[in-house]
């Protein structure tokens, strides 16, 4: 197992997990608000189309966590609203 | 590969895979890009190559000999020098050029960081396959509920269950593998809710008899739900989902034929997450702008038009796989092998196949889509789903508009869902109506097949990556840019900020 940083805890995955994967393994299922209403919102369609997992990936905003693949050290931030 | 292709194949699925594979061996060059990590698609979805043993997924998957005989194949070319194969690569545009094609990519491989590519050939075969269809129903957007296809896609490509108790909903045989993959993996599935009966199979029989491996499939499903006691409760559905921070139950009701609740049999199960699917919406991003022409299919999708022999409306553009309609892993397989065909023959560039075995795969696409047919017909979205639904209940996820708001703009005389879109902002934000277009396009206009929005871009692309762009005339026609630092389809419209 290796670790990515999640908002500066480690976080344990597997090798081939996007960082999505490796959160709900985790026990996450919510890890942004919403920009109107705040709802929770995590991973819903798992593929890349619905934009409901964004988070931010090495400094990188709106990254689609579904289909980032995690790797040794990245660092992931969550709970942004979504037009942060 | 130094030279250029004959043929682009976007999509790394069945149909895909299985194209490029024959056009390879009929002497084509090919490139074949697909926005995954892995060869696969959705069916065959598998973690990247080097994981396979850190995230053993083979176990839940079917015709896997099918699929390592493609890789196989695939791999020979790729030695060979024939096969140009881009994983990580999601085309964010097609375009025509000259007498071809040029495909628009950014090379996602680092992600976060990405790169612009464009792949030029006289030939494109689009084979982008489906994406779950959704219904909303109040707390759908509870987190915890996924797609069936979303917690399947966990499964296969990650080796995660998304919970340990979780209830199924939808319409379609789709629910039973999903159910039979989280049950083998110890996830206790408290209920598949299916709104159909399967009654509704038996007025078409024909099909059914024809394609009996569609039964042995399903009969394996039913076996492991079986051993696993998993209940498959027909004419059935999720009507809500409940919870604060996270789904901790469902409420599920028996429905009347055209789908409203039951009154008085609506109970609450305790679940820890929800998976939800009521069929697939085929991925139209690359084909509408080309200018393709759009077919009705039966199971309330526009879908594109192909001949005999796969050829979109469009010259040098093929269509394979679920993008022509919903039908399911084997009939993808098939008709990426009859483009491949119809392509090698339209480039010459081998005598046109034997003509036997283009009439045996013929009459096995027909056979499989006659199947396809009767399952869209056996599996419709029930008329009354709407009934489910308070005016509080959120239909467009991105945005966060309401089914009342969306009742208002219609009672004002929106037509469709792209009026609705004008009117209240429904399909306006991130996923670009992806997820409610359907619902809204049912809600406003169900008689007519739902066609998607058009839109400019596939995927948001950073300026970065545009900018890396040496020399591209297509650049000037995309929207015009925010000021931050991506587009993202349709961004003309919406005042959103990207990513
Ligand atoms: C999430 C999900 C899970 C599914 N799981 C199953 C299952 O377990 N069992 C089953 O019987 N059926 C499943 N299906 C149904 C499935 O769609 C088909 O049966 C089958 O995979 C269709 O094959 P295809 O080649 O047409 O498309 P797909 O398999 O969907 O392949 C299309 C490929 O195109 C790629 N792609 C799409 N757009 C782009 C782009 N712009 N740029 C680059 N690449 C792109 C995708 O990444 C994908 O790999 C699933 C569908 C979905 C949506
Ligand atoms: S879960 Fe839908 S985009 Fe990631």
């Amino acid at each position: 197992m290796s670790e990515i940083v999640v908002d500066g805890e480690p976080l344990p995955y597997a090798e081939g997990q996007t960082v999505a994967a490796a959160l709900v393994a985790a026990g996450r299922v919510a890890w942004r608000t919403t920009r109107v209403g705040h709802r929770p919102r995590g991973v819903f369609c798992g593929i890349g189309v619905c934009f409901d997992c964004l988070v931010t990936v090495d400094g990188a905003r709106g990254q689609r966590a579904c289909l980032v693949p995690a790797r040794p050290g990245m660092t992931v931030t969550t709970l942004e609203d979504d037009d942060e | 590969m130094s030279e250029p292709a004959d043929l682009v194949v976007v999509g790394a699925g069945p149909a895909g895979m299985a194209a490029a594979a024959t056009a390879l061996a009929g002497g084509l060059r090919v490139a074949l890009l697909d926005s995954g990590t892995a060869l696969g698609g959705q069916y065959w979805r598998h973690p990247p190559e080097h994981a396979r043993a850190a995230v053993p997924t083979d176990d839940l998957h079917h015709g896997l000999d099918r699929y390592r005989a493609l890789c196989g194949a695939l791999a020979a070319h790729r030695t060979a020098g024939r096969l140009d194969l881009r994983l990580g690569h999601h085309a964010w545009s097609a375009v025509r050029e000259g007498d071809g094609f040029a495909v628009h990519a950014v090379d996602r491989r680092e992600a976060p960081p990405e790169t612009a590519v464009v792949l030029r050939a006289a030939r494109l075969l689009v084979a982008t396959g489906a994406y779950d269809r959704q219904l909303p129903f109040p707390g759908w957007d509870l987190p915890g509920v996924l797609t069936a296809g979303g917690m399947q896609a966990l499964l296969k490509g990650s080796g995660v269950a998304a919970g340990s108790r979780v209830a199924l909903g939808g319409t379609g045989p789709f629910l039973l593998p999903v159910a039979a993959g989280l049950a083998a993996r110890g996830v206790e599935v408290v209920a598949v809710c299916e709104a159909a009966h399967p009654r509704a199979w038996l007025r078409h029989p024909g099909p059914l008899l024809r394609n009996p491996d569609k039964w042995a499939e399903g009969a394996g499903y039913a076996a492991t739900l079986v051993r696993h006691r998993v209940p498959v409760r027909p004419r059935t559905a999720i009507v809500a989902a409940e919870g604060d921070e996270r789904v901790t139950s469902v409420r599920i009701a028996s429905l009347a034929p055209d789908g409203s609740p039951r009154p008085g049999t609506e109970r609450r199960v305790q679940v820890d997450a929800v998976g939800v699917g009521w069929g697939f919406a085929p991925q139209l991003d690359l084909l509408v702008p080309l200018g393709a022409s759009l077919t009705d299919s039966a199971d309330g999708n526009a879908v594109v038009a192909v001949d005999r022999g796969q050829r979109t409306t469009v010259p040098g553009l093929y269509a394979a796989g679920e993008t022509c309609g919903v039908g399911g892993a084997a009939l993808a397989v098939n008709e990426g092998r009859l483009a491949a065909a119809s392509v090698l023959a339209d480039a010459r560039a081998t005598p046109v196949p034997a003509n036997r075995r283009l009439t045996a795969l013929r009459s096995a696409v027909d056979r499989q889509r006659a199947f396809a047919r009767a399952m869209a017909l056996a599996h419709p979205v029930p008329p009354a789903w709407s009934s489910w639904l308070t005016d509080e209940t959120v239909v467009c996820r991105c945005e966060e508009v309401t089914a009342g708001a969306i009742r208002t703009a219609r009672a004002d005389g929106a037509p469709d869902h792209r009026q609705i879109k004008q009117l209240t902002r429904a399909g306006m934000g991130w996923c670009q109506g992806r997820m409610c277009g359907p619902a809204v396009h049912c809600l406003t206009a169900r008689r007519r097949a739902y066609e998607p929005a058009e839109r400019l871009v596939a995927t948001p692309v950073t300026l970065g990556a545009l900018a890396d762009l040496d020399e591209d005339p297509q650049v000037s026609a995309a929207p015009p840019v925010p000021a931050t630092s991506a587009v993202t389809a349709d961004s003309s419209e919406t005042d959103k900020e990207c990513p």
